[in-house]
């Protein structure tokens, strides 16, 4: 019986990969900001098949709540195995260009709150010497582009981050998951013209169930993001400053 | 203004630009419901023609949760875009089936009652709409009220059948049925005319489902010729659900490839292919939902797409008169892979409801230029005879066929006038129809 805690539960694709853990009968800690959503989806996967499903409502902002947070999970689930990280904005670049304040707050939604619970989860598992966290990143971390490079230095962050952290953790067994995300369909792209790339969170979350089960490092969701990421990688700064990818 | 995407029915014609909103909470709803002009709720897009087509359109996908199941009366509330599927996936292992099921699970909740559907079991068991016990109703003006048949019974029997124009459907309580197996007993039995066709179907009333898949394609002495299928539950097999992914349609095919040399051999080798008195155990998603195992099945006509024609006609006369009507449609050379004949019983008291007592048909036409032509001859003669088309899957109809053959629809238009529905929820469909 696997016991998760999800921190930004009213995330569509994090909600989405609970569906799925819920028809498998595992038990919740759901946190988010918004109360009447987090209600909304926990009595949702009740009827779905969760064993068990607790709720918290915080602003991750306030880092000061996090380790508290942790506490209340652990008691409520009586023990953690799984942790999915999946918090976070969508910076609008235009503005952070304008305002350092809109700038920092993004890297503070996106990076610095999502270090320090991965610094408290990764020492809680690492003592219990089991668990598996997972985080949702996204393949705007793999290089820094014009139209949205506050949200991709964060992202950035977070791919350096857990990569050192799988490192350090392996040998206590437990397993980070970065998950790099391409285009998904979701209230957070709503204003994006959709084409081919696009996915809807359910298709993303079937294959981050994959990627957990099978406790893989580090997967592109959809695959094929993985070779895209690869040309665009390749292209040297010189060609890819004047170009608008 | 500008548009960001172009949407069209299950039908795929017509097609129309649209702002395609995704509201997340209720309050964004309300906010777009006061901030555009005129708007239309979709679900999943499964109605076959423009009914959810407008220029802004409001996608409930964000309201798909289960709200509370009551295991022990069969009693479940879930918000409007949850699916029929996702519901079957909760309800099925715990003993409970939906009380009427359409043709396919990738409808919402919301649609479902928007649409009145009706399924295989009509005759003895009627409509959707006729097992929702309560209904909250986002309005025009902003406010959530309660229907049901006895609260605001007038807006309820407006929104069931509704076509969405009474407002958004955002909750719903539905009476399930009690089953002791995810498995249906089928009956196949194969007819030779549509006389035949019509007293088997009778015949067997007493059976929970019946429809007949007809070969409308053939002529002269084997005019209507058709194989019954009529399905009980079982009782034992064990209640799981046993889902599969639908294999995708990756692409729209070349619409050559649907013809009606290719659908006239299609339907002939499987009427002679098929026993007759041929009884099988069949999981409950293959019996209801065969077409469930191909997603996008609708490319199969290519990009044009296709219209879905379905009308119902009076039982007094209504062997001859479907004969009549069979005999106009072999003659137009418009093939149809799927033909399907049902009884309908009793009509209910929702305003807009498609189902009469008579009999049904409803069959796909490929999307050509000529073809509207022939539906428009179609739907007089279906009018003549006191018949009606199904406005889920109706693109062409005109509006003094549809105010014709839907008396009530003064009546729909007051109520939608008291609830601040007028002009506030309108979709393509609505307007050619010549509702306000």
């Amino acid at each position: 019986m696997k016991k998760i805690l999800i921190i930004g539960a009213t995330s569509s694709i994090a909600e989405q990969c609970a569906r799925i853990w819920a028809e498998r009968g595992y038990s919740f800690y759901l946190v988010a900001r918004n109360e009447e959503r987090v209600k909304t989806i926990a009595a949702d996967l009740r009827i779905r098949g969760a064993t068990q499903v607790a709720i918290h409502c915080a602003d991750l902002n306030d880092l000061e709540l996090h380790d508290s947070i942790l506490n209340k999970a652990n008691s409520a689930l009586n023990g953690l195995d799984l942790a999915l990280i999946a918090h976070g904005i969508l910076s609008n670049q235009k503005k952070c260009e304008q305002s350092v304040k809109e700038t920092l707050d993004g890297i503070k939604t996106n990076a610095l709150s999502t270090i320090s619970l991965l610094t408290l989860i990764s020492n809680r598992f690492e003592s219990q010497r089991s668990g598996l966290i997972a985080v949702l990143s996204s393949v705007a971390g793999d290089r820094g582009r014009a139209s949205n490079y506050v949200y991709g230095s964060a992202k950035a962050m977070i791919n350096a981050f857990t990569s050192g952290l799988r490192q350090r953790l392996c040998k206590s067994n437990v397993d980070v998951v970065t998950i790099k995300l391409g285009f998904v369909d979701s209230p957070m792209t709503t204003s994006f013209k959709k084409g081919l790339l696009w996915v809807k969170p359910y298709t993303a979350a079937k294959k981050i169930i994959v990627a957990v089960d099978a406790r893989k490092s580090e997967v592109y969701v959809p695959a094929f993001w993985f070779v895209i990421m690869i040309l665009i990688k390749a292209v040297p700064s010189a060609v890819f400053k004047k170009r608008v990818f | 203004m500008t548009f960001d995407t172009t949407i069209s029915g299950w039908g795929g014609y017509p097609k129309q630009e649209t702002n395609l909103l995704i509201p997340p909470s209720y309050s964004a709803l309300q906010l777009e419901i006061q901030k555009n002009q005129s708007l239309i709720s979709r679900g999943m897009g499964r109605s076959y023609g423009d009914s959810a087509n407008a220029s802004v359109v409001l996608q409930t996908n964000c309201f798909d949760h289960f709200i509370k199941f009551d295991t022990k009366e069969g009693l479940l509330t879930a918000e409007a875009g949850i699916t029929l599927r996702e519901i079957l996936k909760v309800i099925v292992p715990q003993g409970w089936f939906l009380p009427v099921t359409p043709g396919t699970s990738f409808v919402t909740l919301g649609g479902a009652i928007a649409s009145d559907v009706h399924g295989k079991n009509h005759h003895l068991s009627g409509t959707f709409g006729q097992y929702v016990k309560f209904l909250k109703v986002l309005l025009g003006t902003g406010d959530i009220v309660t229907a049901s048949p006895s609260e605001n019974k007038d807006l309820f029997r407006a929104t069931c059948g509704g076509m969405g124009l009474t407002g958004v459907i955002v909750t719903a309580t539905i009476q399930l049925i009690p089953i002791k197996s995810s498995f249906i007993y089928q009956k196949t039995i194969r007819t030779n005319c549509i006389e035949t066709t019509m007293e088997e179907l009778e015949n067997n009333s007493n059976a929970n489902y019946s429809v007949a898949w007809i070969d409308c394609l053939a002529k002269g002495k084997g005019l209507g010729r058709s194989l019954i299928m009529l399905g009980q539950h079982a009782n034992n097999g064990g209640l799981d659900l046993n889902l599969k992914d639908p294999i995708v349609v990756p692409i729209y095919t070349p619409a050559v490839l649907l013809n009606s040399v290719t659908a006239t051999m299609f339907n002939s080798v499987y009427w002679k292919n098929s026993k007759d008195y041929n009884i099988k155990k069949l999981p409950l998603m293959s019996y209801f939902y065969p077409l469930d195992l191909i997603g996008g099945w609708n490319k199969l006509y290519g990009k044009a797409g296709f219209i879905q024609y379905q009308f119902v006609l009076p039982k007094i006369d209504g062997i001859s008169n479907m004969r009549k009507i069979l005999t106009e449609i072999a003659k137009s050379g418009h093939g149809s892979f799927l033909a399907v004949i049902k009884h309908l019983g009793q009509a209910n008291e929702n305003l807009l409801s498609f189902p009469t007592e008579g009999y049904t048909l409803s069959l796909d036409f490929k999307m050509t230029t000529s073809i509207i032509k022939v539906l428009h001859k179609l739907d007089d003669t279906v009018a003549d005879m006191g018949g009606r088309v199904y406005l889920s899957k109706d693109a062409v109809m005109r509006e003094i066929t549809f105010k014709s053959t839907y008396p009530k629809w003064q009546q729909f238009e007051s109520i939608r006038k008291k609830y601040g529905a007028i002009g506030k929820f309108s979709s393509a469909q609505s307007k050619r129809l010549g509702l306000r």
